[in-house]
């Protein structure tokens, strides 16, 4: 065990402590920040998911990918406007609309996101490492400017469809429990397994992972390199499509800036739980919910983004590749 | 005489060529931005009747250029990505604020110092770099792209720090009342309002563009001569090394850590100086002047530029710049009058769901700023005016791929 193991122990540890001492002095507040805590987390995770898996396949930071899971929000808000969908009552009619439009919105931003990276990734693939990433960014600025084009800087309402008020709201042990916390735990919970059953038994998950590991052999054994790299972006927008309407359905508004806060946040969970590594980036997104929702109850909202990146950096120090992250030879 | 070898006819295209050469190339950038550099601010004062309004957009392009030459440093010549330059700009403006104007009188130690802008501008500079080596110091041993979110968090903390202790810093209300700086002396005349040219003692820098853009243009010239002795130093080369390929460079003797510490280090001073211009020449500084989208600005700057470039950076940073504070902005108006004079006047109304042309272009400037990056990049993902070395080095490396396709064919 080395000084950095140490370090990352006691880091830990003081955090158990520290919680643990909140959790018996109020049990009530703690499991109530908890709660929200894993909700929230298990957004980010979902679009933290986008970026690892990115990241991994391509070494890209994809800035744009947190846009894209605003506008898949900002779709289905509009889709959902064709439809006369009631927010008091849930009935077949908001049921079935929900089943609709997470498949097509899910299939949209995952085309667009293809579409994103033939256009302005695919042709720099050779390029200079950094040249990408400016696309990237500029990619970033079109979607913002598209949504933007579309509903200036106001805030843009969320059909508030999901069952909600007296009859879907409990008190367990004190702890408000509400459906929606439920929902956006199980949906998430759903999606990341079946992320993980399709990247570890599928073939195209395998020419995935061959393609992480190293792209020209993966391509010496037949594998098509483009096609593996389409897929996924695709599947990655997915998950963030499906992130953005879940946090649409759990907060309700939105704006066409948002994707940039939430993006940082989701990529910072993707390299805290090791990036390029997938159960790392669920991890890493839930345990930044966790931070923020304790940061914002326990020290006050105004410091979070402090204490959310004062952590990143101690966890790197420590733990150079992230907590589930490999110590792999640079490639 | 007639048995001398005729040179060969050479067109004019082939004596262009001969500017490919290193040293013509980026001598004759110095030269026309030089060039630029003296002439504009006589045609900008004439064109517009004495508005000095785009000699003080050029002294804050100035800014930026500094900040280019010193992230240049950093992910030029070493190849660090650093994701929250903007920390630094952040620390050297505090550092310039708090020691020149009122506001520590209402902090806790109610007393407020006013040291001279020409000391504060070199205590900024060594803070930013002491900043730039503690925050490297236990991160640099990260690799490549986590210590790119180690300087992004970082970015992330500094001017939210600023913001949460306005006990010292005023928060979100900004510092203001910065004091300019002064010289001893200063020449006056018709540019500056004055009657005649004449000598005036002592002289406030006060809001006048021409006086910061004279500062800003000796500033940049210092740190071009420092960065091009810097890239061509026994450490310039050390970065180099550490870029194309860290295990090697080690091998070779190279102590990596210090070596990027160094880089860490020279790149933030530079921020420092550029953030202690940039509160005097605003007068306040507030800390949302430093979010994210500086650092993401100024790194977009250098490798549209062409990165390991100080030329190129130097044109990415003017282009940039110009885009985003007067070619985006002045676009409205420019095509609401287009669209009058060529007949289309009725696009410049409101109606209905339609803003009217001028408010449209307005909405679309985001969506522009995007298509420009992207269509840059893709046209010239090398940047405007790549490093020679570093092309040379890629061309040679896809000779070498060439080289073995020819023998695999013969094989």
């Amino acid at each position: 065990m080395t000084f950095t193991d140490y370090g990352f122990y006691v880091l830990c540890g003081t955090a158990i402590v520290l919680l643990a001492t909140q959790a018996v002095l109020d049990p009530r507040t703690f499991f109530q920040v908890l709660d929200f805590g894993i909700a929230d987390g298990a957004i980010y995770a979902l679009v933290a998911l986008g970026y690892t898996m990115v990241y991994g396949i391509i070494e890209l930071i994809n800035f744009a990918h947190g846009d894209i899971f605003t506008l898949s929000a900002v779709i289905g808000s509009a889709i959902l406007g064709f439809f006369t969908v009631s927010e008091n009552t849930f009935s077949l009619t908001e049921f079935v609309t929900l089943l609709l439009v997470f498949p097509v919105v899910m299939l949209m931003i995952g085309g667009i996101n293809v579409t994103i990276e033939r256009v302005a990734y695919r042709p720099l693939r050779n390029a200079p490492r950094l040249a990408p990433l400016i696309t990237a960014i500029g990619m970033s600025f079109i979607v913002e400017g598209v949504m933007y084009l579309w509903h200036g800087s106001a805030i843009i309402h969320f059909p508030d469809l999901l069952p909600h008020g007296p009859g879907f709201q409990t008190y367990i042990g004190g702890v408000f429990f509400t459906f929606k916390d439920i929902f956006v735990i199980v949906a998430a919970v759903i999606l990341v397994s079946l992320l993980a059953v399709f990247i570890n038994a599928s073939k195209l998950g395998k020419a995935m992972r061959a393609t992480a590991q190293d792209r020209d052999a993966a391509q010496l054994m037949g594998i098509d390199i483009n096609r593996t790299i389409s897929a996924t972006f695709f599947i990655g927008a997915v998950l963030a499509a499906a992130g953005g309407i879940i946090y649409g359905l759990y907060f309700n508004n939105l704006d066409y800036h948002l994707g940039f806060s939430v993006g940082l946040i989701a990529f910072t969970a993707a390299v805290f739980g090791g990036i390029g590594n997938i159960p790392g980036a669920a991890l890493g997104g839930l345990l930044i919910g966790l931070v923020k929702a304790f940061s914002d109850n326990y020290v006050g909202s105004r410091w979070t983004h402090i204490i959310v990146f004062s952590i990143l950096i101690a966890v790197l120090v420590f733990r150079p590749t992230g907590l589930l992250g490999m110590r792999v030879p640079e490639k | 005489m007639s048995n001398r070898v005729a040179a060969p006819p050479r067109s004019l295209f082939a004596r262009l060529r001969l500017r490919e050469r290193i040293r013509d190339r980026d001598t004759a950038i110095y030269g026309l931005l030089l060039l630029v550099a003296l002439v504009f601010p006589a045609i900008s004062l004439y064109t517009s009747d004495g508005s000095t309004y785009l000699i003080a957009v050029a002294g804050h392009a100035g800014t930026y250029v500094l900040l280019a030459i010193g992230l240049n440093v950093v992910v030029g010549f070493a190849g660090l990505l650093d994701l929250g330059y903007a920390a630094f700009f952040a620390i050297g403006a505090y550092t310039y604020a708090l020691f020149a104007s009122q506001q520590l009188l209402a902090s806790p130690i109610h007393h407020a110092y006013h040291f001279p802008f020409w000391l504060m501008m070199f205590v900024g500079l060594i803070i930013a770099a002491s900043a730039g080596a503690i925050l490297g110091f236990p991160t640099l041993r990260l690799r490549g792209d986590y210590l790119a979110i180690v300087t992004l968090g970082f970015g992330e903390i500094v001017p939210q720090v600023f913001q949460n202790f306005d006990q010292w810093t005023g928060g979100i209300n900004a510092i203001g009342g910065i004091d300019q700086p002064t010289l001893p002396a200063w020449v006056t005349g018709p540019w500056a309002g004055a009657d005649s040219i004449s000598i005036v003692a002592p002289f406030s820098f006060s809001f006048d563009p021409i006086a910061y853009y004279v500062l800003i243009f000796i500033l940049v010239s210092v740190a071009i001569v420092l960065v091009n002795n810097l890239q061509r130093s026994r450490l310039g080369r050390a970065w180099m090394a550490i870029r194309e390929d860290e295990v090697a460079a080690a091998a070779m003797g190279i102590n990596t850590v210090t070596t990027k510490l160094l880089a860490f280090g020279i790149g933030a001073s530079f921020s420092g100086f550029a953030g202690a211009y940039y509160g005097a020449s605003f007068g306040l500084v507030s800390p949302d002047d430093f979010l994210f989208i500086v650092s993401i600005t100024v790194l977009v700057m250098i490798v549209l530029g062409g990165m390991g470039s100080i030329p190129g950076v130097i044109v990415g940073a003017i282009t940039v710049y110009f885009i985003l504070n007067w070619f985006l902005p002045l676009l409205p108006p420019a095509v609401q009058s287009l669209a009058s004079s060529i007949g289309l006047g009725s696009l410049n109304a409101r109606s209905g769901d339609w803003p009217g042309l001028g408010n449209e272009t307005q909405n679309v400037t985001l969506l522009l700023f995007g298509l420009i990056l992207v269509s840059m990049m893709l046209v010239r993902p090398q940047g405007l005016f790549p490093s020679r070395v570093r092309e040379q080095e890629l061309k040679h490396a896809t000779g070498q791929e060439d080289e073995a396709a020819i023998e695999q064919a013969h094989a």
